[in-house]
């Protein structure tokens, strides 16, 4: 199996951890990732905000080059590029001006795209492509024990996933329990956690992130698992501020690949765990099975 | 005494085609079948902070009400969740109207002023087209730097923070063929030319 991979810059940057976590257990799991050449930011909610053709350019330029680099399907963590990418390429398929303007700027820097590239995010590609069978196989530190609330947030449910429901996603829920975790029944699993507004306005951005962290804690769950790194950071790194407004909230906000390498017996160190603001609980360490 | 906002919109103040030239943008189109049922407020988390409702903004873009939207902050309250546009039963890309907003305000230098959030989409912008990608600690003091600096002193747990988890990245990120992006760049940003040919 092998894929290109769009990291984008929040994975070299903030959001560091889910690379770091995303690499060793892909590759554990047999799944080969070629980092896209030369690859560009996707523009995300900021650039569209600005200039609708030039931010479906910058994206439509990271399609062009996965496109002539094998066509291989583009393996993209992050919410907002994996939304960004998708939305393109439909614009390019649907809108006639878009499609002429984009290839016109493809043109000048000797590009083209046909529309072939697949963007596809790493849930879909381990529940679907991998199979939860053979993540099963791989399991030797079951989380037994460990009560998870999956958050999916909005932008990789809403509105061009290809994988999963717009309200209530299940992927995620399935893969944690294939791991041995206790999934708490969390509604708000794709209810928006304030994204840019938290450092833009935090009188209501750092409210939707204090609604999820406090929906979690009194769903009994000892730990978040996301799968966005603006998530993760919006619910991991302002708690001291979210703190002093509504009172202590404290619980961890993890990647759901961090819960994955963990229960491939991976260490904490090997899986950016000690990036967190909020560290998980120490759990007893179970002995690997055989 | 209680005061009396004028809240009654005049003839005068419509601006004449800003509807149409809204529902002219791709994907804005289904705007004209609106049914105000308000299922979009509904769905939306951030309405309870905006000044027009996301249903007030739909039909005061569709009235021509140009200047009472554009300067709103109801269009740059929007997270991009697309929670309505999913929901809207007349399927009515309300996400992408408010971006069609959001640029328009940004060309006309209407948004309110000193609000931090399209000073963050200038910045982000032109660090794109400078870099080709963004180092976020980078794009946040400058943010700061242009909107309100006294968030710097009151960010500074978030700054030691991400120092001591080694998320704090100075070292701005770049791409290689930079000259390339900018000219795809320029080339898309000229609306006189159309494309000769569609490949």
């Amino acid at each position: 199996m092998k894929y290109s991979y769009f990291p984008g810059c929040s994975l070299k940057g903030l959001g560091r951890a889910y690379e770091e976590s995303l690499l060793p257990v892909m590759k554990h799991l047999g799944v080969e990732l070629q980092e896209l050449e030369d690859w560009n930011c996707c523009g995300a909610t900021a650039y569209m905000s600005v200039d609708e053709a030039k931010a479906g350019v910058l994206a439509a330029r990271n399609l062009a080059i996965a496109e002539q680099n094998g066509g291989h399907d583009l393996l993209t963590p992050c919410s907002a590029c994996y939304l960004v990418l998708n939305k393109t390429k439909h614009n390019i398929a649907d809108f006639p001006d878009i499609r002429d303007r984009i290839h016109c700027a493809l043109r000048s820097a000797n590009l083209t795209y046909t529309g072939s590239t697949r963007v596809r995010h790493p849930l879909d590609i381990l529940v679907h492509d991998v199979g939860l069978d053979v993540i099963k196989e791989k399991v030797v530190r079951p989380l037994k024990g460990l009560k998870v609330a999956p958050y999916y947030g909005c932008q990789v449910v809403r509105p061009y996933s290809t994988f999963d429901d717009a309200w209530n996603p299940t992927t995620m829920d399935r893969l944690l329990a294939t791991l041995g975790a206790e999934v708490v029944h969390y509604p708000l699993k794709t209810k928006c956690c304030g994204g840019s507004l938290t450092g833009t306005l935090p009188e209501a951005g750092l409210r939707m992130s204090y609604i999820l962290l406090k929906e979690a804690v009194r769903r009994g769950a000892d730990v978040i698992a996301t799968i966005c790194p603006l998530c993760q950071f919006n619910m991991d790194a302002y708690h001291d501020q979210i703190d002093r407004r509504w009172g202590p909230t404290r619980i961890a906000t993890v990647y759901f690949t961090q819960l994955m390498g963990l229960a491939f017996g991976f260490s904490e160190k090997e899986l950016g765990l000690q990036r967190n603001f909020i560290p998980m609980k120490p759990r007893p360490v179970p002995p690997v099975a055989a | 005494m209680m005061q009396i906002k004028r809240t009654i919109k005049y003839e005068a103040d419509r601006v004449r085609g800003f509807s149409d030239e809204i529902m002219s943008v791709s994907g804005c189109e289904q705007l004209k079948s609106c049914i105000q049922c308000g299922t979009c407020s509904g769905t939306c988390p951030l309405s309870i902070y905006m000044d027009f409702s996301p249903r007030q903004v739909m039909a005061l873009v569709r009235a021509d009400f140009k200047n009472e939207v554009l300067s709103s902050k109801t269009v740059w309250l929007c997270a991009s969740c697309y929670a309505c546009t999913v929901e809207c039963p007349r399927q009515i890309r309300i996400t992408d109207i408010m971006y069609a907003l959001k640029q328009r305000a940004i060309k006309e230098g209407i948004y309110p002023k000193r609000f931090p959030i399209p000073i963050l989409a200038k910045e982000f912008s032109e660090m794109v087209r400078r870099k080709g990608r963004i180092t976020e600690t980078l794009l946040v003091m400058r943010l700061f730097l242009k909107a309100n600096w006294r968030a710097v002193l009151s960010s500074w747990r978030l700054g030691l923070g991400l120092i001591r988890t080694g998320r704090f990245v100075v070292r701005a990120e770049r791409i290689e063929r930079q000259a390339e992006l900018q000219k795809m760049l320029a080339a898309a940003g000229n609306n006189n030319v159309r494309p000769t040919e569609a490949a």
